[in-house]
């Protein structure tokens, strides 16, 4: 029933997710998707993308994006050293450490 | 003992102020009740202890006439928040056996002004999510039951605070809101939950979903303990630089200010097809109160409203998929061992997100990939300022808007939908005030047919929370909501 609130949603999708676009963004977001759903995947962000596109409607020629509502701008600090010596702390919840350092797999041959 | 868990957070304030009860019994009251409502598993981890001892430590501030705010209120905690020593995992595998070394500026504020730390709450994974639904902890679930015994969601994200508060289980709940996830539950749950305005409370320590869109807010049975908390975990923070260094006014002087000669806004857009009759005929009955309470009703229009959704469906993962790119299996949380650094990111990263988080991730993902981000996300920023100025302009004639809080009452636990944009679409009504920034309060108004509570929406201008309280206030005279959930701590009196 609340399906019907918002526009056409069998409206073909004019950017289609293939699997092939699952498995690049896949690679892209770091996160191992089996083949086996990435067709499953490729619909549900189809879906997703479709309803999004309703989107284009909307007349935004000499409309400035906003990426904030705060309306002022950021605040600035002095440039001084206000936090720190906490190597501890910062490696109270490492899934691995040593010597103070983070551990991960071997990155150069 | 039933008696303290019926006090209001202002009323048992006075009770501990009087010395007619004392804080540790109190904390002792809800830590039974706790106890009492865990098969709704609205709690992820009860601190007892800590409890115990910050009631003591409270007691023996009221003693010495140094009592905060909230002294001796025993308070539940969602799980995005980070707390000192006490784990915190946003409800997802990933953050498995986080315990942060650092405090939440929100919380810290509570406990400064003297508020009983229950435990966390349930909650969405990383508060994706509309019925509490996507949780590693499992679902938590409504207090108030289906017409036909059937176990319903809370809402969500912050389904764990509203559940918990509406059980008596905490007398007041911490809850996060970043497209509907404190205005909603407490709509399913019949309970107060306010998404204060953007800036308004530190997201310092809070895990981030949606950093533009999200926001901390109170959760309270009632519209004066809700304004007491809003009072007591607000405040400028300069940890957090979107943090707004405006003063707060003082909101319990506002709870009796009335809204005698307030212009209040009706969205003719916010009327949908398909809309559940029992929700528009509570709102026109919400209209009736205010207009019988002296303030005049206006009918307006917000055009963009139902580009609203979409928009923010661009948005909020673009801005999730940049914020969990740090669970990278280095720094905190689960590690999956593989050969190579990236094998190993992946293989955490699709061991430690569940299925929602994964899709919203992706989606994020491709929208701000490369040859997609004009389309998608500059077009979304577009709308974001035409609904904001929707807003704007709707303000330059009324003081604040009534909408419905929700489209529906609450879905069954484990409802099947077809399809993503589904689930998506409860949160119609609240994200909106989100994309805007904009303060809005959810509050119960009536029941519908199955007995179950509906809520009415609140929507103030930038930093006018105050006029949501006086507003509110009214409705909630008005309304007299007082029926009770079916599953609640203390019993259904």
């Amino acid at each position: 029933m609340l399906r019907g609130f918002h526009c056409n949603r069998t409206k073909h999708s004019i950017m289609s997710v293939d699997k092939s676009t699952v498995a690049r963004v896949a690679r892209l977001a770091r996160i191992h998707v089996p083949e086996d759903r990435q067709e499953k995947l490729s619909a549900e962000l189809n879906g997703i993308l479709a309803w999004i596109e309703e989107l284009n409607e909307v007349d935004t020629d000499n409309v400035e994006p906003i990426a904030s509502v705060t309306g002022h701008s950021l605040p600035r600090r002095k440039d001084v050293v206000s936090d720190g010596d906490r190597v501890d702390e910062v490696l109270a919840n490492v899934p691995e450490t040593a010597s103070g350092f983070f551990v991960v797999p071997k990155v150069v041959e | 003992m039933s008696d303290l868990l019926s006090l209001s957070a202002v009323a048992a304030r006075a009770a501990l102020d009087s010395g007619e009860i004392s804080a540790p019994e109190l904390a002792t009251a809800y830590l039974e009740a706790v106890e009492q409502t865990a098969p709704l598993n609205n709690y992820v981890a009860v601190t007892a202890d800590r409890a115990l001892e910050m009631a003591t430590a409270s007691q023996g501030r009221i003693a010495s006439g140094d009592a905060g705010l909230i002294e001796g209120i025993p308070v539940g905690v969602k799980d995005l928040f980070c707390t000192a020593g006490v784990a915190s995992t946003a409800c997802s595998r990933i953050l498995e056996g986080f315990t942060p070394t650092y405090e939440s500026t929100v919380t810290a504020n509570l406990w400064r002004e003297g508020g009983v730390m229950l435990g966390k709450l349930n909650c969405d994974e990383f508060a994706m999510g509309s019925g509490n639904e996507t949780s590693a902890f499992g679902p938590a679930i409504n207090p108030w039951q289906g017409a036909d015994g059937v176990d319903l969601v809370p809402g969500g994200s912050s389904g764990g605070s509203a559940s918990a508060v509406a059980a008596r289980a905490a007398l007041l709940a911490t809850g996060t809101d970043t497209g509907g996830s404190i205005r909603q539950p407490a709509a399913f749950c019949g309970i107060v939950g306010m998404k204060p305005t953007y800036g308004r409370c530190s997201r310092w320590g809070i895990v981030a979903f949606a950093s533009s869109l999200d926001q901390a807010g109170p959760f309270s049975r009632t519209v004066a303990d809700n304004a007491l908390m809003m009072q007591a975990m607000a405040g400028h923070d300069p940890k957090d630089s979107t943090s707004a260094d405006t003063p707060l006014p003082d909101l319990m002087a506002a709870l009796d200010k009335g809204v005698k000669g307030m212009k209040i806004g009706v969205p003719s857009e916010y009327v949908m097809d398909g809309m559940d009759g029992e929700v528009v005929a509570l709102w026109e009955q919400g209209q009736a109160w205010l207009r019988d309470a002296g303030a005049e009703l206006v009918e307006i229009s917000l055009p963009h409203t139902k580009y609203a959704l979409p928009a923010y469906y661009i948005i909020a993962p673009a801005e999730a998929s940049s914020n969990l790119a740090r669970y990278d299996g280095v720094r905190y949380g689960l590690r999956v061992e593989a050969d190579s650094l990236d094998e190993m990111y992946a293989a955490t990263r699709a061991a430690g997100f569940g299925e929602e988080v994964q899709r919203r991730i992706l989606i994020g993902t491709y929208v701000l990939s490369a040859g997609y981000y004009d389309a998608y996300y500059l077009k979304a920023q577009k709308v974001r300022r035409l609904i904001k100025q929707d807003f704007d302009s709707a303000f330059e004639t009324v003081d604040a808007i009534l909408t419905p809080a929700t489209p529906t009452a609450a879905f069954p636990v484990g409802r099947k939908v077809d399809d993503p944009v589904t689930n998506y679409l409860n949160d119609v009504f609240t994200v909106p005030a989100n994309l805007a920034g904009l303060p809005g309060m959810a509050l119960p108004a009536g029941l519908n047919s199955d007995g179950l509570p509906l809520g009415l929406q609140i929507l103030g201008r930038p930093f006018d929370e105050a006029s949501l309280y006086s507003i509110g206030r009214v409705i909630e005279d008005a309304a007299a909501f007082s029926a009770a959930p079916q599953h609640r701590a203390g019993g259904a009196s």
